[in-house]
């Protein structure tokens, strides 16, 4: 075959379209503006080639999956013939054969793949007859709902779990009529290795796999005469919510979001932003106090609690190296209870605290028992984006035509570098622009640390301030974080700090957030948040005057007794018992 | 489906495994002859034993299981004392064997996905063709092949198992 630049293409359906490094055909189509409809792909992930939805006609071959061929030079594709589409009919059919069809009680209800492509190609009706009995919901999770009824058994749950987190918590059991994603043994999701990232219901292209809702407590609290309901919402809520009113990813709509909530009945909105500032002043104190001894470095971030989980199982003796910082929500949750109920005059049991996180892992960290007082949970309940997404439309409140709205203070004034927590690398640079500072004694004129930055999985940092060298490390994605870890405790990566958030970018790509497919929306999720740093006043935690009038009034000295009974926390060994040496799962 | 295999083995000769493990180099390829060794030692695969395989291999434990239960060979509970298979291979099946499966299981109270009694008495199990086509649909007991099966007569063996057992 002749080289010419021209042989760089293939044909798709008449016409031609470049080939430029795409992994397979699917990318190559995908790039031509066709929509194939897939269940088994993900880009992120290894290509599986189970669910034949991809097929497509290639002139001498005949029919292939698109997501497993490789995209060739010269191929002529057709995505559209008879066959074709008798094929994939067939396959949703069979597909929705087994599947419980109870879309309009489904919590994926709308945003479920299924439905979606069911209706594209037109299904009016199903000629197979089911061959399962129906199966009970594992509720055992207190962050995720599994509904085996509506498995296709895509396998994208497994491999994320596996390739993305390095857990591999639910995998294929059985075979044939049989076969099922299950956790191991059959036990339920929440009885084993699961750390509750909710990566898996978040590629999960059906209901299978949900967040656990707790929007029908959330209600009930609002509607109880006798209860104060105050809420807190984490950074990267408020460039997501938008998505389900039709603003485009990234928006910052804060000011919609507090009157929302008001409107809905709560008393304060306060900001996990807040909090983040208070988290970074106690953990950049930890962290110099740390680096001036020498002693249990590199700290580990701990405010993501599927990441606090995974370290407890496999890492324990690690454990002195996490941070005991609390994570924002449960220092902001601990401050609530401890201070509102003498400012409004209630009884502690009478307030409930209700957090809007963009994440699932948060349910089963406000669960922990140490994070509750007398029976009296911290944060009471945890509501994901989409969740609260739910409630204001249920309310029937027009989101964008909701007049703004600004949080209440003082535990709703943040900066922007609370802010910028939700984004992978946040967490890291916010306690820079908090460390430098006291390093040097002077005042740091730009706060940006661009180093720490970006989308990689992994990305190093090594900054000289005076005569102290910092050596960073952020990581996203556990199995990331697993590999990383190791090489800290074989001694060999000598590092002083590592933030570790478990979901892909961080909290913007969150499983509790809006469902989204590919990298684009939390992409333009991060952007958002570091454009609100940017228009905010301030950009440095020590800088919050409403921190500084914190510590006054209630917790005393950073890094002090007061502060460690509030602000602090300890971990658990979670190893499972009797191993032989230390478990570290990979995939076979 | 809940499959909870009774933790009798629990800690026992938890060694024997780490022989088995060594033999093996403590591979993870080397997985399912590892599988095999263990079923061979225990008669099944005790969760516990899985759970300390997997965290030997570096594998995690729902990938053990999901292996184990892939093979039809490999039982992930206890076998009963008395093993019944029902033949289910293409002439067995064309001459009704599934009637006859159901109506074991019935007289049996076995609930979906068990395979072995409470009482540890029975193990039912379905076998594809056991090469005695000619004398379909065939019920194997503890053994002894019985051909030309109805659900009445193979409730029957059943039966006779019973009186055997409580007047020995
Ligand atoms: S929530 Fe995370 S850890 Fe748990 S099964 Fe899903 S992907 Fe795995
Ligand atoms: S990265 Fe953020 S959203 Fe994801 S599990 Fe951790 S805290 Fe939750
Ligand atoms: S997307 Fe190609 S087979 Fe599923």
């Amino acid at each position: 075959m002749n080289q010419n630049v021209t042989t760089r293409s293939l044909n798709v359906d008449g016409r031609e379209v470049p080939i430029n490094g795409e992994r397979n055909l699917l990318e190559v189509i995908r790039k031509a503006g066709i929509d194939l409809p897939t269940f088994c792909y993900h880009s992120d992930l290894s290509v599986y080639g189970a669910c034949r939805l991809c097929l497509v006609e290639i002139e001498g071959r005949g029919i292939q999956g698109a997501c497993s061929t490789p995209a060739e030079p010269g191929m002529k594709v057709r995505t559209q013939t008879a066959e074709i589409r008798e094929i994939r009919q067939i396959a949703i059919e069979l597909l929705l054969a087994n599947h419980n069809q109870q879309c309009p009680t489904c919590p994926k209800n709308t945003a479920c793949q299924l439905q979606d492509v069911a209706r594209k190609l037109g299904i009016r009706k199903v000629r197979f007859k089911p061959l399962h009995e129906p199966e009970p919901l594992d509720e055992t999770s207190v962050s995720l709902v599994r509904d085996p009824g509506k498995c296709v058994l895509c396998g994208d749950c497994v491999r994320f779990c596996a390739e993305i987190q390095g857990i591999g918590a639910i995998d294929f059991a059985f075979r044939g009529h049989d076969a099922a994603v299950l956790p191991a043994f059959g036990l339920g999701l929440g009885e084993g290795e699961c750390v509750n990232c909710g990566q898996c219901a978040a590629v999960c292209p059906t209901g299978a796999l949900s967040p656990r809702p707790e929007v029908d407590a959330v209600w009930q609290a609002l509607h109880d005469p006798a209860k104060t309901v105050v809420a807190q919402v984490a950074p990267a809520v408020r460039v997501a919510l938008g998505e389900i009113f039709g603003l485009p990813p990234g928006t910052v709509s804060s000011s919609q979001l507090v009157t929302a909530l008001r409107r809905l009945g709560v008393a304060k909105v306060y900001d996990t932003a807040f909090s983040a500032d208070l988290t970074v002043v106690e953990e950049a104190h930890e962290f110099l106090q740390r680096k001036a001894s020498g002693q249990r470095l590199p700290q580990f971030t701990s405010c993501c609690p599927a990441w606090v989980k995974f370290a407890e199982q496999y890492f324990p003796d690690l454990l002195p190296n996490l941070s005991s910082c609390k994570s924002p929500q449960q220092m902001l949750g601990a401050l609530c209870k401890a201070i509102l109920p003498a400012e409004l005059g209630i009884p502690r049991r009478d307030l409930v605290v209700v957090s809007i996180m963009p994440c699932t892992a948060k349910k089963f960290e406000a669960k922990r028992p140490e994070f509750a007082r007398d029976g009296l949970p911290d944060v009471d309940h945890v509501l994901t984006t989409q969740e609260l997404g739910r409630m204001i439309e249920e309310a029937g409140l027009r989101f964008a035509d909701l007049e703004p709205g600004s949080f209440d203070l003082p535990l709703g004034f943040k900066t922007g570098a609370g802010i910028i927590f939700g984004n992978s690398g946040g967490v890291s640079e916010a306690v820079l622009r908090c460390a430098v500072e006291k390093l040097t004694g002077q005042s740091l004129a730009n706060p940006d640390f661009y180093q720490v930055r970006g989308e990689a999985g992994v990305r190093f940092a090594d900054l000289s301030v005076h005569d102290t060298r910092l050596r960073l490390a952020v990581v996203h994605g556990l199995k990331n974080a697993r590999i990383l870890a190791e090489k800290v405790r074989r001694g060999e990566h000598a590092l002083d700090l590592i933030e570790v958030m478990a979901c892909p970018g961080g909290c913007v790509g969150g499983a509790g957030q809006p469902v989204s497919r590919g990298a684009a929306a939390r992409q333009s999720r991060a952007r958002g948040l570091y454009d609100a740093d940017k228009h905010l006043e301030l950009h440095k935690s020590q800088e919050n005057p409403f921190v500084t009038g914190c510590y006054q009034r209630h917790l005393g000295e950073v890094g002090g007794h007061e502060a460690h009974q509030l602000l602090h926390t300890r971990y658990e060994n979670r190893r499972s018992p009797a191993p032989s040496e230390p478990p570290a799962h990979g995939t076979l | 489906m809940t499959h909870t295999p009774k933790p009798d083995c629990a800690g026992r000769r938890l060694t024997k495994i780490r022989d088995i493990l060594d033999r093996h180099g403590r591979r993870a390829s080397r997985l399912v002859p590892i599988l095999q060794a263990v079923q061979e030692e225990y008669r099944y695969l005790p969760r516990e034993v899985l759970t300390e395989v997997a965290a030997a291999l570096e594998v995690s434990p729902a990938r053990v299981f999901g292996v184990a239960t892939f093979y039809s060979h490999f039982a992930i509970e206890p076998k009963g004392k008395h093993l019944v298979k029902l033949c289910d291979g293409t002439a067995c099946h064309v001459k009704d064997s599934i009637p006859i499966l159901e109506a074991i299981r019935r007289r049996l109270g076995l609930k979906a996905g068990q395979r072995t009694t409470s009482d540890r008495l029975f193990t039912v199990e379905t076998v594809a063709c056991l090469g005695a086509c000619g004398l379909a649909p065939v019920v194997v007991v503890d053994d002894q092949v019985h051909g030309q099966m109805t659900p009445e007569s193979a409730v029957q063996l059943i039966e006779d198992v019973l009186a055997r057992e409580v007047a020995p």
